[in-house]
């Protein structure tokens, strides 16, 4: 079991993170705004997430902290 | 008594950054100062220094800028074309508050000019010929000697400040040997750079050194700063030369090698009965105003003689406000003035 | 459960302020992931450029040095020069290294001075809004180029990899992306050999990372990437292009 932590006020919502998710999981969570003023990333399902920090890898803005 | 020996202007620039502590010099050739770097390039591996010639002065400037940065006394010389070209460079390193000294033997120009001496970049040096709101000390021997004095002085005050400093002599200086006195040891004012970027340690939090300020509160902020130390400065270095100038019928201004020429028409006009004074600044920046408070009345006119087609003039005129009239006399691309002409429009003057 | 990812401490807990999908910001995080992984933010002083990535001495975290448009080899020379143990980088994009700080590239190249440059190619000039830049493709549309860059008008594009790769002094030189996961675990391998090369005083060494500019390209970071993939890559090959086998 892994977890994928997401620094929501930093993200620009530029949606990178939600095409290299092997388990597609990673989506903008489309129900808040952050202080930018983008819908920022999450994941819908933590349970199938398996650390592999892909997400986290192409993210340019350092949101997304992975524990294993 | 320290060593005395005949040496070339020159070669006296670079051996005095080295007793100066200067260890880091990055340079480029043109004439009339290439000798800086040819000394530069046997003597800083004898010392244990760098020497770098660059592939350009404006490579050579920002090479100074890194040094800089990194809390080393650095030199860069050049010539006219070449100083222009490290304008920019200038800017950059007055606003990042960087200590350096920036030798400048003048050479004729505009454009490429030629390679003899002249005095025409004083507009340059002093008003500033890079961007912005910024002054540079501008420090102007007339002697080999004085040469050797104001290189190692040259260190201590852009340390003392974080500020530029240039030497600017002319091609005679740097092309002329003379007999020059060395210190055993020299005076080196030693101050705190811990502002400088050596290597966080991982026990401080990281220096920046940068010139830019994106948000304008700050960048006045940070002009005001500049401001208030180019008023400490103008307080505490001014330095000036008054000879001759009590109760005298005419005050000649020069610097440089114009000022030992104007000494000795003061000797000929003495013998004529013509009472001749000099104002020598030797900082052209910060100008000294004050000299001229004392001497305004004192003479029926002022007589500016510059190798330019009047610069420094300006200046005098500003000191003078008014007062009394100020004359100008001048000689370009690389003539030298001779004390006939200088006593010729002395006598024009007075009558 | 253990930490696997986070930001690098090479790197300042702010935001950056690139746009949103710029490619910039996982460069940043390399080449601060590579910083940390060496040990040598404390003795590491980095040289900012010109560009969109001209205030990037407010997110490293070791001392930082901002240079004039083009000069931070130059800058970067004397730094290095006046504290030899340091470890330098200058971290440039395309108009500052490969337009107007040419000679200076050249030149600390070829002295072999013993920094080493991020390159940052994206093919356009992204601070001032989508320029012309060295490395514009033909046909690429940019303000200054708006019916695609013509050789007749705009010249050739310049391969700053292969040309760097020719000078003696330049004794690491790689040409990597970050379009994908593969290629960004391959552009921090390039980044921390380079940092390495320096560290072992082996000479200049260099890593030409391919960039994306979505703001200026007119595309999502999404398609940027894919652009990237198709139109970059073609004509800029990926690989390395000196000190293959250098041992370090």
């Amino acid at each position: 079991m892994a977890k994928v932590i997401f620094y929501e006020e930093r993200c620009k919502g530029c949606k990178l993170c939600t095409t290299v998710c092997p388990k597609n999981i990673v989506v903008m969570d489309t129900s808040k705004l952050n202080q930018k003023g983008f819908h920022p990333a999450g994941v819908s399902d933590m349970e199938k997430c398996i650390g592999c920090a892909f997400c986290a890898t192409i993210c340019p803005d350092c949101v997304i902290e992975v524990e294993k | 008594m320290g060593q005395k020996l005949l040496m070339k202007g020159n070669e006296v620039i670079a051996e005095a950054a080295v007793r100066a502590g200067c260890r880091h010099y990055f340079g480029y050739p043109i004439t009339p100062q290439t000798e800086i770097a040819h000394y530069m390039a046997k003597r800083m591996p004898e010392v244990g220094g760098v020497f770098v010639q660059a592939e350009s002065e404006v490579a050579a400037i920002n090479m100074v800028y890194g040094a800089a940065s990194a809390g080393v006394r650095v030199m860069t010389s050049s010539s006219s074309p070449g100083i222009s070209l490290k304008q920019e460079g200038i800017s950059y390193s007055a606003c990042a508050e960087l200590p350096a000294v920036i030798v400048n033997i003048v050479r004729c120009g505009p454009g490429l000019g030629g390679i003899l001496p002249a005095q025409c970049d004083y507009f340059q040096a002093v008003k500033g010929g890079g961007h912005g709101d910024y002054k540079m000390v501008v420090l102007a021997p007339s002697s080999v000697q004085e040469l050797y004095e104001m290189t190692v002085e040259a260190f201590n005050i852009a340390d003392k400040y974080r500020t530029l400093v240039m030497v600017m002599g002319d091609g005679i200086l740097g092309q002329m040997m003379e007999a020059v006195e060395f210190k055993d040891k020299e005076n080196i004012v030693a101050v705190d750079k811990s502002w400088a970027v050596t290597g966080t340690g991982m026990k401080r939090e990281n220096n920046v050194i940068t010139s830019i300020y994106i948000k304008p509160e700050v960048m006045e902020a940070h002009n005001n700063k500049l401001q208030a130390k180019y008023k400490l400065i103008e307080q505490n270095e001014t330095k000036v030369e008054v000879y001759n100038c009590d109760n005298a019928d005419v005050i000649v201004t020069a610097f440089g090698t114009v000022g030992r020429i104007v000494k000795n028409v003061i000797k000929t006009a003495e013998k004529e009965g013509i009472k001749v004074g000099l104002i020598r600044p030797i900082t052209l920046w910060p100008f000294p105003v004050h000299a001229f408070e004392k001497y305004a009345q004192t003479p029926k006119a002022f007589l500016s003689v510059e190798l330019n087609a009047g610069q420094m003039v300006e200046d005098v005129r500003l000191a003078v406000n008014g007062r009394r009239p100020v004359h100008f006399h001048g000689r370009t691309g690389g003539m030298i003035v001779t004390q006939q002409e200088i006593l010729d429009k002395i006598k024009e003057i007075i009558k | 459960m253990a930490t696997v990812f986070k930001k690098p401490h090479a790197l300042k807990d702010l935001s950056m302020h690139y746009c949103p999908g710029c490619t910039h910001g996982i460069i940043h995080r390399l080449v601060a992931e590579v910083i940390d992984e060496l040990g040598i933010e404390g003795k590491t002083i980095g040289v900012s450029p010109v560009g969109c990535s001209y205030n990037n001495y407010e997110y490293f975290n070791c001392d930082m040095v901002q240079a004039a448009h083009g000069r931070a080899p130059a800058v970067g020379t004397g730094v290095k020069r006046a504290n030899p143990d340091n470890y330098v980088f200058t971290y440039q994009g395309d108009g500052d290294l490969a337009a107007i700080g040419t000679a200076e590239i050249v030149h600390a190249a070829t002295r072999g001075e013993k920094i080493t440059t991020i390159f940052v190619n994206n093919a356009i000039y992204g601070m001032t809004s989508g320029q012309l830049a060295p490395t514009t493709l033909l046909n690429q549309v940019t303000t200054t180029s708006p019916f695609g860059r013509k050789p007749e008008v705009h010249g050739f594009p310049i391969k700053v990899s292969e040309m760097i790769s020719t000078l003696e002094g330049a004794v690491y030189v790689e040409r990597v992306s970050v379009h994908d996961i593969k290629n960004i675990i391959n552009a921090k391998k390039a980044i921390k050999k380079a940092f390495k090369v320096q560290m072992a005083n082996k000479g200049f060494s260099m890593v030409e990372v391919l960039s994306t500019c979505p703001t200026n390209w007119g595309m999502n970071p999404t398609e940027a990437l894919r652009w990237l993939q198709d139109n970059m890559i073609p004509f800029y090959p990926l690989g390395n292009f000196k000190g293959k086998d250098l041992e370090v």
